[in-house]
C-alpha cells in the first residue's frame, strides 16, 4: 500500500514535469508564430527586453495576453469539469454539455446588452465585472439544471438530457439576443456559442488571473471529498462526510470556474469533458493527482488548440472552440460507445 | 388499445379537418402580416383573382404565398420524419434536429458553395440530402454500436457530438471561404428568401417523401410495437426500414435545404400526435404532417413579429417552444431510462 502509495507519488511527479516542459515549449512555439514570424531565440531576448520595437508590440500587446488567457481559460475549464464529473459520478458531464457554459454566456450578453452604455464593453471595468456576470449566469443556470433534473433525487443521464435541453433553450435566447442588438453580427453569436478567445488584452488576463489562482487550491484542498464521492453517497456519508454541503461546495467551485473561463473565452464545450479523462487514465482515480494534472492538460491543450486555429488556415482565424471541438469530439464519441 | 381507436374515428378526422382550417386561417394571417399590413380581404382577392398591377398583389404573390407555403411544408415534413423515425426506432427522442440530420445537411451545403460556387439550386438539394443521410447513418452508428444499445440518451449525446463536429468543419469552411452569412442562415433556420422555387423543390420531394411513409404507416405501427413481434407478426422488417429511411432522408433533406435547421419540430409534433391520436400510425403521420405545418406557419409568425422590423431566426423560436417539451420527455421515465 504504501509502496504503491510511493510509486504513484513518483509517477504523478513525473508527469507533472513532462507536461510543465510540453508547456513550455508550446508556449516559445505559439509566442514565435503568427504571420510575424519571431524566432524562438528573439522571443526570449524580446521577453529579456532586448528586442526590437516591433517584435515587443507584437509578443506584448498580442501574442502573450492571447496565450495566458488560454492557459488560463484552459486550466479552469478542465479543473471544472473534473469537478463536475466527480461530484455527480457522471463520465459524460462537462460545463459545456450540460448547459452552464451558455448560461454564463448568456448572463454576458444580457449584461453588454443592458449596460453597454454606462460600461462600454471594450473598458478595463468592464473586463472585471463580466466574470461576475458570467458566474451570476453560470450558478443560475446550474440551479435550473439541478432543479429541472430534480425528481427523487437526480440521476447522472437525467441529468445530462436536461442539460442539453436548457443548453438549446439558452442558446436561443442568446441568438435572439445577440441579433437584437446588433441584426447583422452573427459572428458574435457564433463565438459565445462555440467560443472563442475574443478580447485578448492584458485586462483579461488580469481579470481571470485571480479566479483560476484563488478556485484551483482551493478544488486541491477538497480532493479528498470528490476521493470519497467515488465510493458512492451511501459509503461516502457512513465515512461522516457530510455529502450535501461539500457536494454543493465544490458544485460552486465548478460553476465558478467555468463562468470565469466562458467571460473571455466563450462557451467552449468537450474541453472539460474530455481532459479529466485523459487524466484519470494517465494517473488513476485520485483527486489529489487528477485536478492538478486536469489543469495542466487543459492548458496545454487549450494553447495547442489556439496556436492551430490561429496558423493552420491563415490569415482566417479558426475559433479556438471549433478546434478544441474537432480535436475532443472524437474521443467523447469512444467514451460514449465504450460507457454503459 | 384498438377500441380507443376505432370508437374515436370521427373525432380524429373532426380533429384533423380543425387543424386543416387552423392552417388555412393562420397562413392568411401569416400572409397579411408584415412590413405594411395587408387586408385578409386583399390576401383574398390577390389569390382568388391576381392582379399584377397591384403592388399588394404582387407582394402577396411572389413574396408572403410562397413563404407561408413553405413553412407549412416545411413543417409537416419535419415533423412527419420525426414520426417516422420515433416509430421505427421505438426511441422517444428520435428525430431530425436532435440527430444532428440539419447539421449534416448544412455541412454539404457549405462544402458544395465552398468548393462548386457555381452549383444549382437542385444540385444543393441533393447535397443537403446525401449530408442528412450522412448524418443519420453516423449518430444511428455510434449509438447502435455503443454498449448497452441504442438508448435515447445515447442516441441524443451521439446526435450532440456529431452535430458540434460537424458545425465545426462546417464553421471552418465557412470562415475560410467568406460563407458566415449562409453558414449563419442554415445554423439558424430561417424562412426568407424563399421563393416559388423552393415550393415547387418542396412539393416535389414532399409527394414522394410523404406517399411513402403513408404507405408504410402500418407496418410502423406494427414495427413500433418491437422487432420480434413485428417479426412474429410476418412482416419484412428490414424492407420497411429501408422505405422508412429513404422517406426520412427525402423529407428532412428537402426540408433542410430551403429552411436551414428549425429544431425541435420533428420531435415534439410526433409526441403531441401520438398524445391525441393514439398509437395508429395510419393516424399519426398524417396528423403529425398538418400539427407540424400549423406550428410552423405560427413560428414563422412570430419569428417575424418578435423583433420587427428585423427577422428572427425561425429556429430559436421552435427551440423555445420546443426546449420544455424536451424537458418534459427528458424528465418521464421514456427519457430517464
Amino acid at each position: 500500500m504504501q509502496q504503491s502509495g510511493i510509486k504513484k507519488r513518483k509517477r504523478f511527479m513525473l508527469i507533472l514535469a513532462i507536461l510543465i516542459v510540453l508547456i513550455i515549449s508550446m508556449f516559445f512555439i505559439s509566442l514565435s508564430t503568427g504571420v510575424i514570424q519571431i524566432s524562438p531565440l528573439e522571443v526570449v531576448k524580446t521577453l529579456f527586453n532586448l528586442g526590437t520595437d516591433r517584435q515587443e508590440l507584437v509578443l506584448f500587446d498580442f501574442r502573450l495576453p492571447g496565450i495566458i488567457l488560454a492557459l488560463l481559460i484552459g486550466a479552469g475549464l478542465a479543473v471544472s469539469g473534473a469537478i463536475l464529473q466527480g461530484i455527480t459520478q457522471n463520465e459524460l458531464a462537462d460545463p459545456g454539455i450540460l448547459g452552464i457554459n451558455t448560461g454564463a454566456g448568456l448572463a454576458i450578453v444580457l449584461f453588454i446588452f443592458f449596460f453597454q452604455d454606462i460600461i462600454p464593453s471594450t473598458s478595463a471595468l468592464s473586463a472585471y465585472v463580466m466574470p461576475f456576470a458570467a458566474l451570476i449566469g453560470a450558478i443560475f443556470a446550474a440551479f435550473i439544471i439541478y432543479l429541472l433534473a430534480w425528481k427523487r433525487g437526480v440521476t447522472p443521464i437525467r441529468l445530462v438530457l436536461v442539460g442539453i435541453g436548457v443548453n438549446a433553450a439558452f442558446s436561443a435566447i442568446l441568438t435572439i439576443l445577440q441579433l437584437k442588438m446588433d441584426p447583422q453580427n452573427y459572428r458574435q453569436v457564433t463565438v459565445w456559442l462555440s467560443g472563442d478567445i475574443w478580447n485578448a488584452n492584458w485586462n483579461y488576463v488580469v481579470a481571470l488571473l485571480p479566479w483560476i489562482l484563488i478556485l484551483i487550491p482551493v478544488a486541491l484542498q477538497k480532493a479528498k471529498a470528490l476521493n470519497v464521492f467515488n465510493l458512492g453517497d451511501d459509503l461516502a456519508s457512513g465515512l461522516g462526510t457530510s455529502i450535501e454541503r461539500e457536494r454543493s461546495v465544490l458544485l460552486l467551485i465548478a460553476v465558478a470556474l467555468a463562468g470565469a473561463s466562458v467571460a473571455a473565452g466563450g462557451a467552449i464545450a468537450f474541453l472539460g469533458l474530455v481532459v479529466p479523462h485523459i487524466a484519470r487514465k494517465l494517473i488513476g482515480p485520485l483527486h489529489q493527482y487528477i485536478i492538478p494534472i486536469s489543469a495542466l492538460i487543459g492548458a496545454l491543450l487549450l494553447m495547442v488548440a489556439d496556436t492551430i486555429g490561429k496558423n493552420v488556415l491563415a490569415p482566417t482565424t479558426i475559433p479556438v472552440g471549433i478546434v478544441v471541438a474537432i480535436i475532443s469530439v472524437p474521443y467523447f464519441v469512444y467514451l460514449l460507445m465504450k460507457s454503459k | 388499445m384498438r377500441s380507443i381507436i376505432n370508437h374515436s374515428a370521427i373525432w380524429k378526422t373532426i380533429i384533423n379537418f380543425t387543424a386543416f382550417f387552423a392552417i388555412f386561417l393562420s397562413i392568411a394571417i401569416s400572409i397579411s402580416y408584415g412590413s405594411t399590413d395587408i387586408d385578409l380581404k386583399i390576401v383574398w382577392q390577390a389569390v382568388i383573382n391576381f392582379n399584377p398591377e397591384l403592388t399588394s398583389h404582387q407582394v402577396i404573390q411572389e413574396i408572403r404565398l410562397p413563404r407561408a407555403l413553405s413553412a407549412a411544408l416545411v413543417g409537416a415534413f419535419l415533423a412527419v420524419s420525426g414520426a417516422v423515425m420515433q416509430g421505427m426506432t421505438r426511441n422517444a427522442l428520435a428525430s431530425p434536429s436532435i440527430m444532428g440530420v440539419t447539421d449534416g445537411a448544412a455541412f454539404a451545403l457549405v462544402i458544395m458553395l465552398a468548393f462548386f460556387p457555381a452549383v444549382s439550386n437542385l444540385g444543393l438539394t441533393a447535397a443537403s440530402f446525401i449530408g442528412a443521410g450522412a448524418a443519420v447513418t453516423l449518430v444511428f452508428m455510434v449509438g447502435s454500436f455503443s454498449k448497452g444499445g441504442l438508448t435515447p440518451v445515447k442516441l441524443a449525446l451521439a446526435g450532440v457530438a456529431i452535430g458540434t463536429m460537424l458545425r465545426s468543419i462546417s464553421s471552418i469552411f465557412a470562415l475560410h471561404f467568406q460563407l458566415e452569412k449562409e453558414m449563419g442562415f442554415w445554423l439558424a433556420g430561417g424562412l426568407d428568401g424563399t421563393s416559388w422555387t423552393s415550393v415547387r423543390i418542396l412539393l416535389l420531394s414532399g409527394v414522394v417523401g410523404l406517399i411513402v411513409a403513408l404507405i408504410i404507416s402500418k407496418s410502423i405501427t406494427v414495427l413500433s410495437l418491437g422487432d420480434d413481434i413485428s417479426t412474429g407478426l410476418g412482416q419484412n422488417n428490414l424492407y420497411i426500414k429501408i422505405l422508412g429511411i429513404f422517406s426520412v432522408l427525402i423529407l428532412t433533406g428537402a426540408a433542410v435545404s430551403i429552411a436551414g435547421a428549425v429544431g425541435f419540430v420533428g420531435l415534439i409534433v410526433p409526441h403531441i400526435t401520438r398524445f391525441i391520436m393514439g398509437t395508429d400510425y395510419r393516424w399519426i403521420i398524417p396528423s403529425s404532417a398538418l400539427f407540424g405545418a400549423l406550428l410552423l406557419v405560427l413560428s414563422d409568425l412570430a419569428a417575424r413579429m418578435v423583433n420587427a422590423p428585423f427577422e428572427t431566426p425561425v429556429g430559436a423560436i421552435t427551440s423555445l417552444i420546443g426546449v420544455p417539451f424536451f424537458l418534459y420527455l427528458a424528465r418521464g421515465n421514456r427519457g430517464g431510462k
